[in-house]
């Protein structure tokens, strides 16, 4: 059994309210810790951790406050809870369930970066979480966790709660500094990164929910002890998200370092009876996909790095053998187009392309040579633009056509002679083929 | 609308241009509209107050254009140019930089709609698990409801309990087959959607999770 530190008795009745979360040791001793320690011994604390970001690029998050310029200035604290990668959701339980989770580990965050200001980023649709967070950031308030001189040290913090509004691009951190500065979500040119030039040009730090929330227990347990948590540069435990073909998706907190398998059939129990595995997406719909074959890697950001995909966000989505691999790539490439912001031409003309030549494959128009012309599409996509929702798009598309390449071909050869059939009986009545 | 021309084998209408219309969408001999004169602009009180709320709570004002926009659709039932101009004449914007930001979100309706929106997840994971039948047949049953804002929905991050709805912000799911017609007519009534399947009930689905 994996020891539970996010989700331990997550389900306890009124765990969303103040007291309850106090009365499990929530702002507690724990706090009162981090803040008595200087900045410089806390990023020492949280880089000897070896956590690294739980959104999706894995940094390590120490590292990362380290980078905000010190001084007296206006510096922000931004929590990424767009949460939009296809198959993620485990902030979302987070959030809900322990929303004060995420308020404490923020106040210890930018008690490390200096910041004095936060925003916490919520996607638009996450409507019933924003009321939770919202009662909670009030509630904090009150209490006196959030606003001048926070338990009598010299840090002071505001805290809102911004919500979004649709547009998956702006989980991408500068996509959001624009969004939360009232602009379309268009991503910025790095650098200069966040650190230094973020929100209203102020040196900023953005984490992940699911990173923030990690920080109070970490400084709990001190972070020798959770070091010793999962495998090497891949320390502590993860929540992943588990859907698609499996009996039982949902959120489930792991160990770094467990067998894949052990998470899609063990925890979420694998696809129904008489199923297999097909593929899988191991870090939300932007990681190339593995197989079957594939079960026996070890969930964790270094050996899923060398198998040629990503941790990601930690969602799994299975797909089981009676799937077809076209409508996935296809789903997938519908998504890209939808929500590629249209700055960088590579992505935005790459995106629309890749799903006409998908759509072309289905209704029997596409030839085997169309697969060549998809994938030199996305290698012209990858690295091209600025930010990577292109890539995220070329990535999973480009391993579905060399994976199953195989599969591809026999459905474009199949539905072009169902195509020519239709045609053919189409024409039979008046003009007679030819014999 | 006049027929094209056929010009070098490509078919132009008069202004030259392949599409129809393509400058019909803006009086090219007026100048763009500035920031709204607020002595000419009647803003209902409460959402100025509402509006006014957000602005305050960024170093920038401009950073509420969204929570703003928002506050304009809920009151107008879409980013209708009359919202747009008083969410403008409050931020001291110009109407065309709202409508810009506008267009860009997902939620922000730049189009008369219904006035509840109810999105279905047609992502990877929800239509693995039957999602586009799941819109199809939503769509027969509500085709009809003239408020109700019924749309396929990228990813709402609810792939847990796919298929899934967001009824007015209300996630419900897995969705069956045979819960469907009850889920429409709650929906066009404005009841409680399916509340045996609302995910925030939902316990979580970690089997040590509630171990002490």
């Amino acid at each position: 059994m994996t020891q539970k530190i996010l989700f331990k008795n997550i389900d306890e009745p009124g765990l969303a309210t103040l007291d309850v979360y106090r009365a499990r040791g929530g702002y507690g001793e724990r706090l009162r810790m981090a803040l008595s320690m200087s900045r410089d011994a806390l990023v020492e604390e949280l880089k000897a951790s070896g956590l690294r970001g739980r959104g999706g690029a894995g940094f390590s998050m120490g590292t990362k406050a380290s980078f905000l310029p010190k001084g007296q200035l206006d510096k922000y604290l931004v929590c990424n809870a767009d949460e939009s990668e296809p198959g993620t959701f485990k902030d979302r339980e987070l959030m809900q369930k322990c929303p004060h989770m995420l308020i404490e580990g923020m106040i210890i965050a930018a008690y490390a970066a200096g910041a004095n200001r936060s925003f916490i980023y919520l996607r638009g649709e996450y409507e019933q979480q924003a009321d939770i967070l919202e009662r909670a950031v009030h509630e904090a308030k009150v209490a006196g966790f959030i606003g001048d001189r926070i338990l009598g040290t010299d840090l002071s913090l505001s805290m809102w709660v911004h919500r979004g509004a649709g547009a998956y691009i702006c989980g991408e951190e500068t996509a959001l500094l624009d969004s939360l500065e009232g602009k379309r979500g268009n991503p910025r040119l790095k650098p200069p990164f966040p650190a230094n030039q973020g929100l209203y040009q102020g040196p900023t730090l953005i984490n992940n929910v699911e990173t923030l929330a990690t920080l109070p227990h970490i400084i709990e347990m001190g972070a020798e002890h959770y070091a010793k948590i999962g495998v090497q540069n891949s320390t502590g435990t993860k929540l992943v998200s588990v859907s698609g073909h499996v009996q039982r998706p949902g959120n489930y907190e792991i160990e770094l370092g467990m067998s894949s398998r052990d998470i899609i059939y063990g925890l979420a129990g694998g696809p129904g009876e008489g199923r297999s595995v097909k593929l899988w997406f191991p870090g939300g719909s932007s990681s190339p996909v593995l197989t079957g074959d594939d079960l026996d890697l070890s969930y964790d950001f270094d050996t899923l790095a060398k198998a040629g995909t990503m941790l990601g966000s930690g969602a799994i989505i299975v797909a089981d053998d009676q799937s077809s691999v076209v409508d996935i790539a296809l789903k997938t490439a519908q998504f890209y187009r939808h929500e590629s912001c249209g700055k960088c031409t590579p992505c935005r003309e790459g995106t629309n392309w890749t799903v006409k030549m998908l759509e072309r494959i289905k209704s029997g128009d596409a030839t085997p040579m169309d697969l060549d012309l998809m994938a030199s599409v996305c290698e012209n996509i990858i690295g091209n633009c600025l930010c990577v929702l292109g890539d995220a798009m070329a990535m999973p598309i480009g391993s579905m056509v060399k994976k199953f390449r195989g599969e591809f071909e026999e459905y474009i050869e199949a539905a072009r002679a169902a195509a020519e059939r239709e045609l053919l009986a189409g024409l039979a009545p008046t003009q007679p083929v030819a014999a | 609308m006049s027929t094209p021309r056929i010009v070098n084998g490509i078919a132009r209408y008069e202004h030259g241009s392949r599409v129809p219309g393509w400058d019909e969408a803006a009086d090219l001999t007026k100048d763009p509209a500035g920031v709204p004169d607020p002595a000419v602009v009647e803003v209902p009180a409460d959402l100025r107050l509402e509006i006014e709320s957000y602005m305050a709570r960024y170093p920038d004002s401009r950073s509420a254009a969204i929570p703003a926009l928002k506050a304009a659709q809920q009151r107008y039932g879409w980013c209708s140019p009359e919202a747009i101009e008083q969410a403008a004449c409050v931020m001291r914007l110009t109407p065309g930089y709202l409508a810009a930001v506008a267009g860009f979100y997902d939620q922000l309706e730049t189009r008369p709609v219904g006035r509840r929106p109810v999105y279905v997840c047609t992502n990877i994971s929800c239509s693995l698990r039957g999602a586009d039948a799941l819109l199809a047949a939503l769509q027969d049953e509500l085709g009809d409801a003239p408020d109700v804002n019924l749309r396929g929905f990228e990813c709402l991050g609810a792939c847990d309990i796919a298929p899934m709805v967001s009824v007015e912000g209300v996630y419900v799911g897995p969705v069956d087959a045979d819960e469907i017609p009850e889920l429409a007519r709650q929906i066009r009534a404005g009841d409680e959607p399916l509340p045996a399947k609302q995910l925030i009930n939902r316990p979580s689905q970690d089997p040590d999770a509630s171990a002490a």
